[in-house]
């Protein structure tokens, strides 16, 4: 006799972690044309990890994401976002002006274009990453949660 | 208050339906002892208000509200949850005399200020007049994005856009440098499995048992 109560729950959320992750990603890229953007899709994507932890363990979810790899990621994104600012005053353009990014005429996007997608990645990473931060602070406290606890 | 009586009555039913859920919501909040039925509730609240900003027309707002207040800070209170006790303490009588006071006083104001507002959507309401029109019409020829609430937040106001992100970032680094990295579970659980196979029981999913293994 199997003891896992859990297994529904299991199965449930392994089919949903990949939907979950794919509908962040679309959220993130789809944000120019729709509601989204970075912030909303770094949550999506932490809360696919947090479930995995909470239906998996803590300490499964640690070893897929580490908390290493967490805090970093939360800074690597405010330096992306800080980096696209810079990038702008090297050619020549003021703090974050996309359209000097390649010193376009102000009838042309495609410095907007790929400055907002790169400074949406850095926020995707930077609210991920600090969620994640977050949870597994909070998470990590406790060793173990029992069934008898709920 | 004209411009409901007016418009669709099917919408105004959607509305007064939402916000009655709100209010019964908040009122168990306010009544209920036991914590845990408190967070969760506290996302039930989120997530119908949510669908109150999708029938009024805020979809980023909606999307951010079910994302974070929602998802998010449900598991995070959980989590906070976990550490503290599961009731909350009882509290004396008179002590619930003053913040009723400053509730009724707040509702109160509140409710006076709503007679001054512009009805839902009206076009001469200074919001949708003043730098909102102007932003409107200028933001296609300006950045060539379809969405304005993203050419807003990342281009308009890129600036305030790096300013929250930092301020996310400094909040994850903030909890970290308060609670800890979260990294002693880990090590705990890498040493009880080492001690697994020692107490006979053959675990060939290490990750997926651990919950049963006490």
């Amino acid at each position: 006799m199997n003891s896992d109560h859990h297994v529904i729950l299991r199965v449930v959320s392994k089919m949903l972690l990949p939907v979950i992750m794919m509908f962040g990603f679309y959220t993130q890229f789809h944000g120019d044309f729709g509601p989204g953007g970075g912030f909303q899709a770094g949550i999506i994507i932490a809360v696919g990890v947090i479930l995995y932890a909470l239906v998996f363990g803590v300490p499964a979810a640690m070893r897929a994401v580490p908390p290493v790899f967490t805090r970093s990621l939360a800074a690597i994104g405010v330096i992306i976002f800080a980096g696209v600012g810079y990038w702008a005053l090297l050619q020549g353009g003021n703090y974050l002006e996309y359209q000097a990014l390649f010193q376009e005429p102000p009838g042309e996007h495609h410095g907007q274009h790929v400055g907002i997608l790169v400074i949406e990645f850095g926020v995707l990473c930077g609210v991920a990453g600090a969620m994640l931060t977050i949870f597994y602070a909070f998470a990590g406290r406790v060793a173990e949660i029992r069934d008898e606890d709920w | 208050m004209t411009g409901v009586l007016e418009g669709d009555i099917g919408m105004a039913l959607v509305n007064i339906l939402l916000l009655v859920v709100l209010f019964v919501v908040a009122i168990a909040i306010a009544r209920l002892r036991s914590l845990f039925a408190i967070v969760l509730l506290s996302g039930i609240y989120s997530l119908v208000s949510a669908t109150w900003y999708v029938v009024v027309d805020a979809v980023d707002v909606a999307f951010t509200e079910a994302a974070v207040g929602a998802g998010m800070s449900t598991v995070v209170l959980l989590g906070a949850m976990l550490l503290t006790s599961r009731t909350a303490k009882p509290d004396k009588k008179f002590a619930r005399l003053g913040p009723l006071l400053v509730v009724v006083a707040t509702g109160v104001m509140l409710i006076y200020a709503t007679v001054d507002l512009p009805a839902l959507g009206d076009p001469n309401s200074p919001v949708n007049t003043g730098v909102g029109l102007q932003q409107m019409q200028i933001n296609w020829a300006d950045t060539g994005i379809p969405n304005v609430v993203t050419s807003v937040l990342g281009s308009y106001r890129g600036f305030d856009t790096l300013g929250e992100t930092t301020v996310v970032f400094l909040a994850g680094l903030a909890v970290a440098l308060l609670l800890g990295f979260g990294e002693r579970s880990l090590a705990e659980s890498i040493r009880r499995e080492d001690k697994l196979p020692v107490r006979g029981k053959p675990s060939t999913q290490p990750g997926a048992k651990q919950e049963d293994a006490s």
